[in-house]
């Protein structure tokens, strides 16, 4: 159920993405549909009722490995969260670049205008 | 617990089709803030509090450049596409793409049980067992990070070296000068 | 001289109080972040989120006492050539794995004995990755703000709102 809803974030953004018409708009879909997409990776991770993954001072490593929640996919998203802002970043200069040179948000009219 | 995340979850989905189907960009850029701080607690519910905190800072830092980016233009109001055909074409391939979508969800293991489970060697619960004698590092997403896959980190930092050089490139003072404007802007 | 004070007059920023809050805030910011980065390997933290952190605390000064003051602490020049030292000492790290330690890349090649556990002299090489890991992220987003924030508003470049460093080889010359 918590997967159905998941993917529901997905297709939120995908449709974002097929009916705008302003880039920014766009812009702002991918960064739904990235969201989704890293909350995926990490409901796949996730142990019920699991313990973050830290060794507390103390612990045996045998109940923390059984405890623990998987490391992997936690670490995977971190890189691609920064990795998402670096390109939001790139985005949006290439739509305000758009936006000196046309005036204009609109891809329709930015087809229009061309040159 | 889990009744908790749902909810979650399904407030951030309503959060993102506010800024899906919002005709104004100031509201989507800030509703896309409610996803993002939502998914930060879901994180948290979710046992990644390395995570959490690089989503709230990210979240941060990507408001204020959509904001930047959305304040002061001329067109505030959006035009989406509302005619008949253009939407349910839409929605048809939304369906068409949701329908692959479950079928490949209903192969996920259940809830709540990490897929390192069902192998008995699987590479996350080595790391889990011999982190902290191999990297003395108590926090294994760190040592994730930094030593089991640092391979893919150094990629990760370059990824973000080449968007910030793209970012850079693309807003340059000196760029190719319009043509429609005048000569006096090109120094 | 006075090209400089019609400069300064310009990007003042927002009011007194915001500023007052902001002279407060930035401290702790700053702190926090450098802690995330050193702490990233005992608690939850590491490079990737204090370096964010610090590049919004940057980021906060620059919005609120306007872009010159950013500038004045942080230019444009020293953000790009921080942002590639990082990545060069975070490959160094990586290659001094094969040739001192003559093992792999990105091998670990500090041993920690097992008394020092929990403490931030622990983690090997790990320390000296999230150094470089946030000073790359920090000034890489501050940088692409910057330069996001100087370009324009309204569609036209603001004249004048441009880094101190390229205004003195400007008048120099």
């Amino acid at each position: 159920m918590i997967y159905s809803l998941c993917l529901l974030l997905i297709l939120v953004g995908l449709y974002g993405v097929v009916v705008s018409r302003e880039t920014l708009k766009i812009v702002i879909s991918i960064l739904i549909m990235n969201h989704g997409v890293h909350l995926l990776l990490l409901l796949i991770g996730y142990r019920e009722a699991g313990n973050p993954p830290i060794v507390d001072p103390g612990a045996s490593i045998a109940s923390f490995a059984n405890g623990a929640v998987d490391p992997l996919p936690q670490a995977m998203v971190l890189t691609s969260i920064v990795i998402g802002l670096g390109v939001l970043a790139l985005m949006v200069a290439l739509c305000v670049r758009l936006y000196e040179r046309y005036g204009t948000f609109d891809i329709t009219e930015i087809r229009r205008l061309r040159g | 617990m889990t009744e908790v995340l749902a909810l979650l979850i399904l407030l951030t989905v309503i959060a993102a089709i506010i800024t899906v189907l919002t005709t104004n960009l100031l509201y989507a850029v800030i509703s896309v803030g409610a996803v993002g701080f939502l998914l930060a607690i879901a994180y948290l519910f979710l046992a990644a509090p390395d995570v959490a905190i690089v989503q709230i800072g990210v979240e941060v830092v990507s408001l204020v450049i959509l904001i930047r980016a959305t304040l002061g233009r001329e067109v505030q109001q959006l035009k989406t596409v509302h005619a008949v055909v253009g939407v349910s074409f839409a929605v048809a391939f939304v369906a068409v793409i949701g329908l692959f979508g479950i079928q490949v969800f209903n192969q996920f293991p259940e809830f709540g049980i990490p897929v390192m489970e069902r192998f008995a060697d699987s590479p996350a619960l080595v790391f889990l067992q011999t982190g902290l004698a191999t990297t003395g590092a108590p926090n294994m997403v760190t040592a994730v990070l930094l030593d089991f896959r640092a391979w893919d980190t150094l990629g990760e930092a370059t990824v973000l070296f080449c968007a910030a050089l793209g970012a850079v490139a693309v807003l340059r003072r000196n760029a190719r000068i319009n043509p429609h404007k005048s000569e006096d802007e090109s120094s | 001289m006075s090209g400089s004070r019609k400069l300064r007059d310009r990007g003042t920023g927002m009011g007194m109080t915001v500023k007052t809050v902001t002279r407060w805030l930035k401290g702790p910011i700053l702190l926090f972040g450098i802690y995330l980065v050193l702490y990233g390997h005992v608690t939850p933290g590491g490079g990737f989120g204090g370096g964010v952190v610090i590049a919004s605390a940057f980021i906060l000064i620059t919005l609120t006492s306007g872009e010159l003051a950013g500038l004045s602490i942080f230019s444009k020049g020293a953000a790009s050539r921080l942002d590639s030292v990082g990545l060069l000492i975070f490959l160094i790290l990586g290659w001094l794995g094969t040739w001192w330690a003559s093992g792999y890349f990105f091998e670990n090649f500090i041993s920690t004995s097992e008394t020092a556990y929990h403490s931030v002299l622990s983690g090997g090489t790990m320390p000296i990755g999230n150094l470089a890991l946030g000073l790359k992220v920090a000034s890489a987003l501050f940088l692409v703000f910057t330069v996001l924030s100087a370009f324009q508003i309204a569609g036209r470049a603001i004249d004048g709102l441009t880094d101190p460093e390229e205004q003195q080889r400007e008048d120099k010359s």
